[in-house]
């Protein structure tokens, strides 16, 4: 189309000039595509560098990246090694068993998700259905404000408050039960999982809620209609038209906890430990160090080549299930539209 | 105030309104007397006659006394005393805002849903008082269908089964249920329909449809009352004529009480008529007063149109 | 309650109890952390750290004051809206205006949703070596950080930064501009304007509320993040002098620190034993975050007022 008049009174002429009269629309749909693939080339490239650079540290380690140290020897003994690289390339080493990295991810990921999840669902549902007046009037912007604290806020809290509280409750005897191999201080991965529970509720509650807000009234006048009580009617039509939500929640809340690096770092006691179950009650004192947290822990080393790619290789993986966790919670959407309960 | 007349067999006026022609004339029978539910309706003839009844009265159901309901101190509801019999059809008629869809909701204890209503006087379900009553129990001896179709977002069968799913801490087992849901089912009309694909969602089904899977799930849990806040208004005339088709089917089992703002249908399928104007009961009586021979100058003029 | 609720199933009595529960622990857990923080940041800070520089070295016990890690966090900021605004805006214009090829659009969308699913710690280490190899040779001029710290700075933390923000401005852009009626458009074009016309004057001033809320919502979101800030700003606290703003041993290309990472370095975390810093930073830390949180709020409160043509 061609340019109309000019719109503006300013001169039209000149470099600036360039700008103030009217644009063809080639010009700026042209423009505006190549922003638009300019952030399209960013990813990727962050994708391709990414596991272009992770796949020396896979190719040595095999599959026993995945598995636990030999005997006698702990994650960050390993790491330590791969540090010390010497300047020739042909002696760099790579070896490295990640499970207790990988262990401690999974703890306090799963038990903050599977808590976060329970608890968010009551509470919004608290909010939406249950809540007097005057308690919803305060508890929605509360949700809000808690939604933005920064983490290192938590960790701070975590470290300084929560930590001692539980270092409390674990005996001298436990101490010495586990000394030699790692110390009970207090900071463990049970405090990760609070902490970070704490940490992503409030996004959840705010997810289910809006939720929850829109079910149709008819669909719950019409089973309270039907003879059924209120919590019944909340449980079986609101909550189930909001599943969708929930899970969207839980994936989002569950690559939040993945990439938690910080707060984790600060409060799970920061050692490349996996804690055992079959140590019994001595297991929630255990501290150990999920994946995002080890990269912060190791950030000085990230000159050293090798150890670089070690830590891509975390990256990769922490990038692996964040691009998982999209299209599972795209996936889990699908089936409920059949009975009418649109995402 | 409640009267009732004796009344002489009468050949009733022709209704006030044009009737609609369409394709299928509506096979509408009244059932007769005796409780034998008429197979789908055999008699084709599209004039419509009223078939008198031989007792006026059946047994009384509910009844309010002086019931008075006000939203936030409006008065919507003022002094109604109403009896709900079974066996018959009672229409609540009357202009928009008269108050009838409240009386209609507070039978079954509906308007306490909206936190500023109050409500006045005493509402009897067999002669006990429903605050008396866990209102979950009310509402499964008192059940309703909406303007709207609502039906739940799941499979037709667990729309049918809910009521009786959703009571008390065991669960029963589906082949338990398969039993009442195909029964609720026929009397509503709809199990030729869908009895193949219950496992379908109900929203996919028809308005007409819909409103008769909302109707099956009322009398799913085999209630005592049907109430009914304008079930056809939101449908088309073929599937309006079903519904009525099905309330006169459904009479002698359940008392319906049905608000219409629509006079033919109320001529056409009620046997008692309760006008209602601004709050007030303004007449109440068998359907051959109200609309032949009515006591109330207002009542006259609303059923001959001269206001709506 | 209107229902007996004795009369419930025993499973309903107890869901029913778990709401209130649930509901009641928020509130707990929400009071506990504002008392705690509250209690704690106005027992250490004193209103004059706010404008005082800290004191050189890593130990901050004692005296220094907060002022070049606030800066920090402003420089940040802006770097990180400055990079991210033209371009999320740019985005979301593309994609709700235009968006042809169809299968590049959802490609686009897809790279959009991937850099919001992404962990701040891998946009971080990405950074790193991205801007300390420096084989894009556009950006060769940028990494050098002071001495040693290489592939650190301000400029480069808040380019990374601007990745954070990037997805919630397209967010709420796209937002904005699907909810114009397309009449508007057409009225436009009616009048003989071009679609650049059009965006220019009819649709971008429209969805200024809708900008200017996802703005704020990426700016809470960068002055909380610590992740990037540790990884790409190493643990200096003061920032370098402000003589030389873009040259090498200016701030831009510097290192320093942001509150986050003060309250970092300074919990038992990091390397400080300074407790008492931490806490103070970490208050004023969230009283920013609160003011952000009440200017979204009524933004967004005026955006939907507006809305509603």
């Amino acid at each position: 189309m061609a340019a109309a008049a000019p719109a503006s009174s300013a001169p039209a002429r000149g470099p600036l000039g360039l700008l103030r009269r009217p644009w063809p629309d080639r010009r700026a749909e042209l423009l505006l595509g190549a922003v638009a693939c300019t952030i399209l080339a960013f990813v990727l490239g962050m994708v391709v560098f990414v596991f272009a650079n992770a796949w020396p540290s896979f190719r040595e380690n095999g599959l026993g990246f995945f598995g636990a140290p030999p005997a006698g020897a702990t994650v960050d003994q390993q790491l330590s090694e791969i540090l010390q690289a010497p300047a020739d390339p042909a002696r760099w080493t790579y070896e490295l068993n990640a499970w207790p990295l990988l262990w401690g991810t999974l703890l306090t990921t799963a038990g903050a998700i599977v808590i976060g999840t329970v608890f968010a669902t009551f509470a919004a549902l608290f909010l939406v259905e249950f809540a007097p007046a005057r308690v919803r009037a305060v508890l929605a912007p509360v949700v809000t404000l808690l939604a933005g604290v920064p983490s290192v806020v938590y960790g701070l809290i975590g470290i300084l408050a929560v930590a001692p509280q539980v270092a409390k409750l674990i005996s001298d005897e436990r101490k010495q039960s586990v000394a030699g191999i790692i110390s009970l201080t207090g900071e463990s991965w049970t405090v990760g999982v609070l902490i970070l529970t704490m940490m992503i509720v409030p996004v959840m509650v705010a997810i289910i809620a809006e939720s929850l807000r829109q079910v149709p009234n008819a669909w719950k006048e019409g089973a309270m209609a039907c003879g059924v009580n209120r919590f019944r009617v909340a449980w079986t039509i609101s909550v189930r038209t909001a599943r969708p939500a929930i899970v969207a929640a839980a994936v989002l809340a569950t690559a939040r906890a993945l990439g938690e690096a910080i707060m984790l770092a600060m409060v799970t006691g920061s050692v490349a430990f996996a804690p055992q179950p079959i140590d019994g009650p001595t297991f929630f004192f255990e501290p150990t160090r999920p994946l995002a947290a080890t990269i912060v822990a190791y950030s000085e080393g990230l000159s050293v080549k090798p150890f670089a790619q070690t830590i891509y290789a975390f990256a990769a993986l922490l990038l692996l299930s964040a691009m998982a966790l999209s299209l599972i919670g795209w996936a889990a959407k699908q089936p409920m539209r059949k009975y009418g309960i649109r995402a | 105030m409640s009267t009732e007349q004796q009344h002489e067999t009468l050949v009733p006026p022709p209704p006030p309104v044009r009737r609609i022609v369409i394709d299928d004339p509506p096979t509408i029978v009244p059932a007769p007397r005796g409780g034998a539910t008429a197979a789908g309706g055999t008699a084709p003839t599209a004039s419509f006659q009223r078939t008198e009844r031989a007792d006026a009265a059946g047994v009384e159901r509910m009844r309010t006394h002086a019931l008075s309901i006000a939203y936030g101190g409006k008065p919507a509801v003022k002094a109604v005393d109403l009896p709900v019999r079974q066996g018959e059809v009672l229409a609540l008629i009357g202009p928009s805002g008269c108050g009838k869809t409240t009386l209609l909701r507070s039978l079954n204890r509906l308007t306490e849903l909206t936190a500023t209503a109050s409500r006045e006087g005493r509402i009897t379900l067999d002669g006990g008082d429903v605050d008396e009553l866990e209102v979950t129990e009310l509402r499964r001896r008192v059940s309703m269908v909406f303007q709207q179709p609502n039906p739940f977002p799941m499979s037709i069968f667990d729309n049918v089964a809910y009521a009786l799913r959703e009571q008390g801490s065991k669960r029963p087992r589906k082949a338990e249920l398969m039993e009442p849901v195909e029964d609720a089912l026929r009397r509503a009309g709809l199990w030729d329909e869908v009895g193949t694909t219950l496992d379908h969602p109900a929203l996919r089904l028809s308005g007409g449809q819909q409103q008769r899977l909302c109707i099956a799930r009322a009398l799913a849990a085999r209630p005592e009352v049907l109430l009914m806040d304008e079930p056809c208004s939101a449908l088309d005339p073929k599937s309006t004529a079903r519904i009525e088709e099905l309330i006169l089917q459904l009479r002698d089992e359940v008392a319906v009480v049905i608000v219409t703002h629509n006079l033919q249908q109320a001529y056409r399928i009620a046997d008692h008529v309760a006008f209602m104007w601004l709050g007030e009961l303004e007449e109440y009586g068998p359907v051959e007063q109200i609309f032949g021979a009515a006591h109330s100058q207002r009542t006259l003029d609303y059923v001959s149109g001269a206001f709506g | 309650m209107i229902e007996n609720r004795r009369s419930w199933a025993l499973r309903d009595r107890l869901g029913f109890y778990a709401c209130w529960a649930a509901g009641l622990a928020l509130c707990a857990i929400a009071a506990a952390v504002a008392i705690y923080m509250l209690v704690k940041g106005v027992s250490e800070l004193r209103p004059a750290m706010l404008f005082e520089r800290p004191s050189d070295g890593v130990d901050q016990r004692g005296q220094g004051g907060l002022l070049d890690p606030i800066a920090g966090s402003l420089l940040v900021t802006t770097i990180g809206i400055a990079i991210a605004l033209p371009l999320g805006v740019g985005v979301a214009l593309w994609l709700v205006e235009y968006a042809r090829p169809f299968w590049l659009a959802r490609l686009v969308e897809s790279g959009v949703e991937v850099i919001a699913g992404t962990p701040s710690i891998v946009l971080a280490v990405f950074g790193l070596i991205l801007f300390s190899e420096s084989f894009l040779s556009v950006l060769s001029f940028k990494p050098e950080g002071a001495d040693t710290a290489f592939g650190r700075s301000f400029l480069i933390a808040g380019a990374m930064m601007s990745l954070i923000a990037l997805p919630l401005i397209v967010g709420a852009t796209r937002e904005g501009l699907n909810a114009i009626p397309g009449h508007v458009r057409e009225a436009s074009y009616a009048l003989g304007k071009t679609k650049a016309a059009t965006i220019r004057r009819v649709l971008l001033p429209t969805v200024r509320p809708n900008i200017a809320a996802g703005t704020a919502l990426g700016m809470g979101r960068i002055i909380g993040d610590t992740a990037i800030i540790v990884i790409l700003l190493g643990a200096t606290a003061r920032l370098q002098p402000l003589e030389d703003v873009f040259g090498p041993a200016g701030p831009l290309r510097g290192t320093g620190s942001t509150l986050t990472s003060f309250v970092y370095n300074n919990s038992p975390a990091g390397e400080g034993g300074a407790f008492e810093k931490a806490y103070a930073a970490a208050f004023v830390l969230l009283l920013i975050v609160v003011v952000l949180n009440l200017v979204v709020a009524r933004i967004a409160g005026g955006a939907a007022r507006q809305g509603g043509r």
